[in-house]
């Protein structure tokens, strides 16, 4: 098992945000964490990043316990997280944004052609010298992509990466992603649920703070339960 | 290579002008290539790494009377009395970097200036050894390095182009390695900064002990050079100085706490040799360049011609 979570659980003043999750994700996985809004999906991803510092519970990573590693220390182990709000660098180039992804483990000149290969991956290489600020938003959330990819994690953890997507680019990342879990575990809190039920091995469905279902995606699809916590369904998903 | 060469070559020029200038201007150029040693120090931490100190005089000082006292109180030669001086800014800035950066923002800016603030105190309070606000004169006997007497004004002069070039040149190197680009981008967004592996605080902590290490460098040179250690240099205003020289000359260039140091000390020695009000002209020359230039004036030359200026 690549990443566990043991009654992980969050409480924020007067809201339990994540009710005691366990979590088990086995290493070469594309997983994806569904839910409706609030449910507590980018709290969860945060404890397991170490963003977040958890009210009880564990998080076990490659065997290792690190609920009291601060993130940093978590990502070093091989995690790599990609933020939900676009969050690069936006007043330095495309290329040094990833170029800061990849000296962490690498370095001289062996950090220009990871740069130079992270970016071909997502197709930004014609505009590395660009401030990334700059940068369209689809190509932001790419950029993202691209130093999550720069850090050769061993779990990935991608946050709601084709909000804001043209449908082109999503067929393009959907693409990337299964060349990506080659190399990595992958865990993808997404809400277009075509690219959910076409990408993910398997789903977990949390809702009110709480894992309320598993398993693959023909599975999930079927599950009365599912359809009511999204009350209505596929549709209402995609739209939130 | 464009970049060393126009770097290198301030330095040249600055070599050059100490054949060229007059006395007067010799002499002050002498004491800016000094202050802007010190503004270089507070670039690396405000400029570079985005954390606005109020407290840099404390650093200043830690280098001036660590030079300073070890000269007149334990008769060290200038070369030991200004490593001490060394020793002693970058314990100072390591003890309040400690503390200091469990803050950010606002909180920062409020702790580093009550340390600084207790530091000038503590300055005041040993008046025996100190000698309070009245300060102690080095004398010029003391003040022989290698049998040089720094207290020469062409000595002087070169003395203080030497600590001002190395200063220039390893803040250049600095900002241009791994680590400074780490500096750079947390002064950008430091949350992604950490969500990249990077351990945030030990990089921080290491700008502000070089950035009060640089400061006491600048100190003990100033007491080397120009014979004096008071507790003014321990006061609020010397905090506030390499601030406005940095923003004047452009934050976070390599080059613009010389080019701001230089501009507000003729600023203030031609104003006032118009009128006694010569503070009230500086205050609208700098109003307007807040407005007109925001990012200070290598600032500009970076967005309007250079753009890869370091």
């Amino acid at each position: 098992m690549l990443l566990s979570t043991r009654g992980l659980s969050k409480q924020f003043v007067g809201l339990r945000a994540v009710d005691s999750v366990d979590f088990d994700l086995p290493e070469g996985e594309i997983r994806a964490l569904i839910g409706p809004n609030g449910a507590g999906k980018t709290t969860l991803v945060g404890m397991i990043s170490g963003r977040i510092a958890p009210s009880a519970g564990r998080v076990i990573f490659d065997g290792r316990d690190v609920t009291a590693l601060p993130a940093h220390r978590r990502i070093a182990l091989g995690m790599a997280y990609t933020f939900q709000i676009t969050s690069v660098f936006a007043r330095l180039s495309v290329a040094e944004n990833v170029a800061l992804a990849a000296r962490r483990r690498l370095k001289g000149s062996a950090v220009g052609s990871a740069v130079e290969a992270a970016l071909d991956r997502v197709g930004l290489l014609p505009r590395a010298g660009q401030e990334a600020g700059d940068l369209a938003y689809g190509h932001q959330r790419l950029l993202e992509i691209a130093m999550g990819l720069a850090q050769r994690p061993r779990l990935l953890i991608l946050d709601e990466p084709t909000q804001g997507l043209a449908e082109g680019e999503i067929e393009a990342f959907k693409t990337l992603v299964r060349e990506v879990a080659q190399e990595s575990t992958i865990l993808l809190i997404e809400h277009n649920m075509r690219v959910v039920m076409e990408l993910a091995n398997r789903i977990t469905v949390l809702n009110f703070g709480a894992v309320l279902a598993e398993g693959t995606p023909a599975e999930i699809h079927l599950n009365a339960e599912v359809q009511a916590a999204y009350l209505g369904g596929v549709s209402d998903a995609a739209a939130g | 290579m464009r970049v060393y060469a126009l770097h290198a070559g301030l330095i040249v020029l600055l070599f050059a002008l100490h054949f060229l200038l007059p006395a007067y201007h010799h002499g002050n150029l002498a004491r800016v290539m000094v202050l802007a040693s010190y503004a270089i120090g507070y670039n690396i931490l405000f400029g570079y790494t985005g954390l606005l100190s109020l407290g840099h005089a404390l650093f200043f000082a830690a280098g001036l009377y660590g030079m300073g006292l070890g000269i007149q109180h334990l008769g060290l030669a200038p070369a030991p009395a200004f490593l001490l001086g060394l020793v002693a800014g970058a314990v100072v800035s390591g003890g309040l970097a400690l503390l200091a950066l469990r803050t950010s923002g606002v909180a920062f800016m409020i702790v580093t200036l009550m340390f600084a603030q207790a530091g000038y105190l503590t300055l005041l309070y040993f008046g025996t050894y100190t000698r309070g606000d009245e300060g102690f004169v080095i004398a010029q006997a003391s003040r022989a390095l290698w049998g040089i007497d720094l207290s020469d004004p062409g000595n002087r002069y070169l003395a203080a182009l030497i600590l001002f070039g190395t200063c220039l040149l390893l803040s250049l190197w600095l900002v241009r390695t791994p680590f400074g680009r780490v500096l750079v981008a947390i002064r950008e967004n430091e949350e992604r900064v950490r969500m990249l592996g990077y351990d945030t605080f030990a990089h921080k902590l290491a700008a502000m002990v070089i950035s009060g290490t640089i400061a006491a460098a600048a100190g003990a040179g100033y007491g080397l050079l120009f014979g004096y250690a008071g507790a003014t240099f321990a006061s609020v205003q010397y905090s506030i100085f390499p601030l406005l020289w940095v923003l004047l000359g452009g934050a976070g260039t390599v080059l613009g706490p010389f080019v701001g140091t230089l501009f507000m000390f003729y600023l203030i020695d031609l104003s006032s040799g118009i009128t006694t009000a010569y503070m009230l002209i500086a205050g609208v020359v700098l109003v307007a360049l807040t407005l007109f230039a925001p990012q200070g004036l290598m600032g500009e030359v970076r967005r309007r011609l250079w753009k890869g200026l370091p």
